[in-house]
């Protein structure tokens, strides 16, 4: 009985030695991504709590961070390159950008633009309306 | 370029039969990493639905409360340092894993759901509030936006919460095997992920939303 559970585990050994646990990230990718993610964090909380810029341009700054913290967070944290799983995770990642992108756009373009063409049609007094319809 | 190119497939075509043998023997190994990424990537999809009804929604206050009346910053702050620690944490679990060092594993996944739980426990603790002060989700288009998608990500956490102590447990009962190594690894894209979700809650849901 104990022999089976020597062999047993042995055996269990054996098999993770071979695997040798495919590292995933190591000790200075984590730290590289957490530095710059916490720099690529505090800045936009800082913009936005201390009202550094124009509200226009603080969206768009604190945008553009996020994009590359996300980035930061690809690399360094999920550890995608072009060749892990032979580059079918990086396929997937760009076909999801894609849908993502036709998603969040097509939304936001068609729910604009339906408030103003539906405007002239619904609205009583569409002077306002009508003289931005004249304008387009 | 391409010579050499041509030339090294040349050569992994001329090696022995077995080498290529080998290969495939590592495919299902791989293959759940990849079909979890899969998911994760429909899920990527699930959130981007949810982002774009807030994109469409976000400004509809139906005289109800705005953004910028409602959120505080300073808790979001320490929400978004929590996500961001629990991700080095796992990291260093994941080392520690790599290392089978067992104990070193159990410290590090404990410390994680121990960040998570406090991500947790302030996000309860904001939608309590909000509901109390009357601004549930039935009160605007906002609101209905707001709680669907910072709702759907604290869903995700719990549940990776759930699976992170259920590992903690077969780690502890079965050590650290091929099979238990593939779950952390899982778990590590799954926790990670979270956190490229957070990302765009805090920029664009409580950043952008506090703006005039």
């Amino acid at each position: 009985m104990s022999d089976h559970a020597h062999g047993h585990g042995h055996d269990g050994h054996h098999v993770d030695h071979d695997e040798h646990l495919h590292a995933h990230g190591s000790m200075k990718d984590y730290t590289i991504g957490f530095i710059l993610s916490v720099i690529l964090t505090a800045i936009p909380f800082w913009l936005v709590m201390t009202h550094q810029l124009a509200p226009g341009t603080t969206k768009y700054v604190i945008l553009a961070f996020a994009a590359v913290q996300v980035v930061v967070h690809m690399i360094y944290f999920l550890h995608m390159n072009s060749s892990s799983e032979g580059g079918w995770n990086m396929m997937a990642l760009l076909l999801t950008i894609v849908l993502l992108v036709i998603v969040m756009t097509g939304s936001i373009w068609v729910m604009l633009h339906m408030n103003a063409n539906m405007m002239p049609h619904l609205s009583n007094d569409g002077s306002a309306v009508h003289g931005m319809h004249d304008m387009q | 370029m391409s010579d050499i190119k041509a030339s090294t497939a040349g050569t992994v075509n001329g090696a022995d039969a077995s080498s290529r043998y080998f290969v495939r023997e590592h495919h299902p190994e791989q293959g759940t990493l990849l079909g979890f990424w899969i998911y994760l990537m429909s899920d990527c999809l699930i959130f981007a639905c949810l982002f774009a009804t807030y994109a469409v929604l976000g400004r509809n206050y139906a005289g109800g409360p705005s953004g910028a009346e409602i959120f505080e910053l300073g808790t979001v702050a320490l929400n978004t340092a929590f996500l961001l620690f629990s991700s080095i944490t796992y990291g260093m679990a994941m080392l520690a894993a790599q290392k089978k060092n067992l104990k070193g594993t159990q410290v590090w996944l404990a410390i994680t759901g121990v960040l998570g739980a406090c991500f947790l426990f302030l996000e309860l603790q904001e939608f309590a509030h909000l509901i109390h002060e009357g601004f549930g989700p039935w009160r605007s288009g906002f609101l209905t936006a707001f709680f669907a998608l910072v709702g759907t990500h604290g869903l995700h956490v719990t549940f990776g919460i759930v699976w992170l102590v259920t590992l903690m447990v077969q780690i502890g009962k079965h050590g650290m095997n091929a099979a238990n190594y593939r779950r952390l690894t899982c778990l590590s894209m799954f926790w990670h992920f979270l956190d490229v979700v957070w990302i765009g809650v805090f920029t664009y849901v409580y950043l952008i939303g506090v703006l005039p």
